[in-house]
């Protein structure tokens, strides 16, 4: 907030005039935008660390009485577990299904394939959209998938596979075929071309999929609150739902020290990919 | 070591193309074959047959004595060396050299000194840690030779191997390869559609025109009797003049725009009068003088090329353009009179209603008689 008017009281130059007024405005514009995304994420930095939290953004009151808090909750921590092997379990299943249909999608030739790609794409958002919760929730009884995590992993894999496979094929078309015949003509097998030239190649992309299925499977709400009963089994996003105090106020003390938590494990995840892997959505190659 | 044997092989397109149409063919053992044409005239989906990258529709295709035709491409025994190298970006020099031994289940130590010595062989010893990225086009293709010489295979198929390198390192790459492929003694078959590299390199030649073969033969051969105009057209750096010509009484001469010319040597007494024949001659093999002479055509010098040891003249006669190679020094000044004559030894006559060399039976080991029909002359070539 005190950034723009910092800015602005540098604009009384005499010469250029112009091109510095243009400046600052454009500065303060940038301020201004980036101050409105950096308010929640200094109140996710301070207010955990705050004895008593609020709304507003401060600097904390430091303490590490909310944490005790936390371990106290009896849902907190397993449902961090709970988030993990749901995000971990939607990942694997995203990743390898995508790898092998993109691959396959992209090197074979049926007819009206692209149709279907888009097709699917347009489907997905409402696979896991609120639309279908009520076929979906029905499909899950049948199956006897209802309270359990892999139950929410697959209906999550399903709904995110189409934009996975959709995205991966690019990556897979960007693959030179001479690589692959180079490969079978001295005798690979279609399971080693793949994992010997194709993957290889394509790991930047298999990694991009791989954060991202792990970072929506992370922050799903809806479907994980419908299918499973039991609050042993909730994972994060949903255990935070239930931090109120007997008054029926959100129980912020709670609910910010556990934000921090539950974020931790995603930036963590993509500064160390990025780092890895660096992420790239063009050319598989890297010459 | 193998030879190559193509029997009736065909490849159709689902959509009806047919890439290489009924074709026989046999390469012998340690030969430097050569596949020469024009884009599209399937000459890499013939060599991608051979691979086993592609199905033949028809025929069989023997490799040593071994039908191969259904064989997948990893049990051909075959080493294919890509136009753009196909090298794994994401492996350096040695393990891509070492990759057909991977396959093979090699021991890591063993094939990682194997792939260390062939890589020696082809002067790639300082550059086994790299990657295929920070490796110029030459050694790009240096390395995908020596991935291929790993393999240890009966045959080496190239595809192009020269065009993705720049003219001055593509000469330098010729010598390479063909003395590589001498001291390896392995049969290798080559795609190219610079006729200049075909000639250069291969001990023998095949000329494909849309899925068919047109001539096979030495580089020689090909060179000073091309068997159809197309071939005619196709071979040599600077296209073979095609002079529409009308045979003269008796077939003693050749009438071209009133001037009368002798007929070729290699055309003697295979004409009759009156016929409609292209007289083919080569830049290289025709005369330009400042007077006049027997039997040649007038007109006027229009353009000079020079060629560097050499100059390209270009005369006019009537509707005509006729060009000549003379030495440097030689060259007649722009918009001179001029004579040109066809070297009567080395010309060549073609007929207009086929496209076929005529030519004097005792050239053609099929004999076919007194009947010049030169229709024979692809037969035999196809043959």
């Amino acid at each position: 907030m005190s950034a723009p008017t910092a800015a602005s009281t540098r604009g009384g130059d005499g010469a250029v005039v112009g091109v510095v007024v243009r400046r600052v405005l454009f500065y303060a514009a940038i301020s201004l935008v980036m101050a409105f995304f950096a308010l929640p994420l200094l109140w996710l930095v301070f207010a955990p660390f705050d004895r008593t939290p609020s709304l507003t953004v401060r600097l904390p009151d430091f303490t590490l009485d909310n944490f005790r808090l936390l371990q106290d909750n009896p849902y907190a921590l397993t449902s961090l577990r709970n988030s993990i092997f749901i995000a971990g379990t939607t990942m694997v299943l995203v990743v390898v299904f995508a790898a092998l249909a993109a691959y396959a999608l992209s090197r074979v030739h049926i007819p009206g394939r692209d149709g279907l790609l888009y097709a699917l794409l347009l489907l997905s958002s409402i696979v896991t959209g609120t639309a279908a919760m009520v076929p979906i929730f029905l499909l899950m009884f049948q199956l006897n998938l209802i309270d359990s995590r892999t139950g929410v992993s697959l209906v999550l894999a399903g709904g995110l596979l189409p934009a996975a496979i959709f995205i991966l094929k690019d990556f897979m078309d960007a693959t030179p075929r001479s690589y692959e015949e180079s490969a079978r003509v001295f005798g690979a097998s279609p399971l080693q071309v793949l994992r010997h030239v194709v993957l290889p190649i394509a790991r930047p992309g298999l990694a991009t999929i791989a954060v991202w299925a792990l970072v929506n499977a992370w922050g799903d709400f809806l479907i994980a609150f419908i299918l499973l009963r039991d609050p042993e089994k909730s994972p994060a996003g949903v255990v935070m739902y239930t931090f109120y105090t007997e008054g029926g106020q959100a129980n912020l003390p709670l609910i910010s020290a556990f934000s921090l938590l539950y974020a931790i494990p995603v930036v963590a995840m993509y500064l160390f990919v990025n780092k890895r892997y660096g992420f790239r959505f063009h050319g598989g190659i890297k010459s | 070591m193998a030879s190559i044997e193509m029997r009736g092989l065909t490849k159709a397109y689902a959509g009806g193309v047919v890439a290489v149409n009924s074709l026989d063919l046999t390469i012998a053992d340690g030969e430097f074959f050569a596949l020469l044409g024009p884009s599209g005239c399937g000459k890499t989906t013939l060599l991608r047959t051979i691979a086993g990258l592609e199905q033949a529709t028809e025929g069989s295709l023997l490799l040593n004595g071994r039908d191969v035709t259904t064989a997948p491409p990893g049990k051909r025994d075959v080493a294919m060396v890509f136009q753009d190298y196909a090298l794994f970006p994401h492996m350096n020099v040695n393990e891509n050299i070492a990759y057909p031994l991977r396959i093979q289940k090699v021991p890591s130590a063993e094939r990682r000194a194997k792939a260390e010595e062939t890589g020696a062989g082809l002067g790639l010893s300082e550059l086994m840690e790299r990657r295929p990225g920070q490796l110029s086009g030459g050694q790009q293709q240096r390395v995908a030779l020596a991935r291929a010489i790993a393999y240890r295979p009966q045959v080496f198929l190239f595809d192009e191997p020269l065009s993705n390198l720049d003219a001055r390192l593509r000469l330098e790459a010729r010598t390479f390869l063909k003395r590589l492929q001498k001291d390896l003694g392995v049969t290798t078959v080559f795609v190219t559609h610079d006729q200049a590299e075909a000639l250069a390199m291969a001990d023998r030649m095949a000329v494909m025109e849309s899925g068919h073969i047109r001539q096979i033969g030495t580089p020689s051969e090909v060179f000073h009797r091309p068997v159809n105009v197309f071939v005619a057209n196709f071979i040599g750096s600077t296209p073979m003049n095609l002079i529409p010509a009308r045979v003269g009484p008796a077939g003693e001469s050749l009438v071209v725009a009133s001037t009368s010319l002798p007929v070729p040597t290699s055309a003697v007494g295979q004409l009759a009068e009156d016929e409609d024949v292209l007289l083919g001659s080569r830049p290289e093999y025709t005369d330009v003088s400042c007077s006049e002479g027997p039997g040649a055509l007038r007109g006027t010098v229009a353009v000079l090329e020079n060629l560097g040891a050499t100059a390209l003249v270009s005369v006019e006669t009537g509707d005509l353009s006729v060009q000549a190679v003379v030495p440097e020094g030689e060259e007649p000044a722009i918009g001179a009179e001029a004579w040109v004559l066809p070297q009567r030894q080395r010309a060549l006559v073609y007929r207009v209603t086929d496209g076929l060399l005529v030519s004097r039976a005792p050239d053609e080991s099929a004999g076919a008689g007194a009947a010049p029909d030169a229709g024979s002359a692809t037969e035999v070539a196809s043959a």
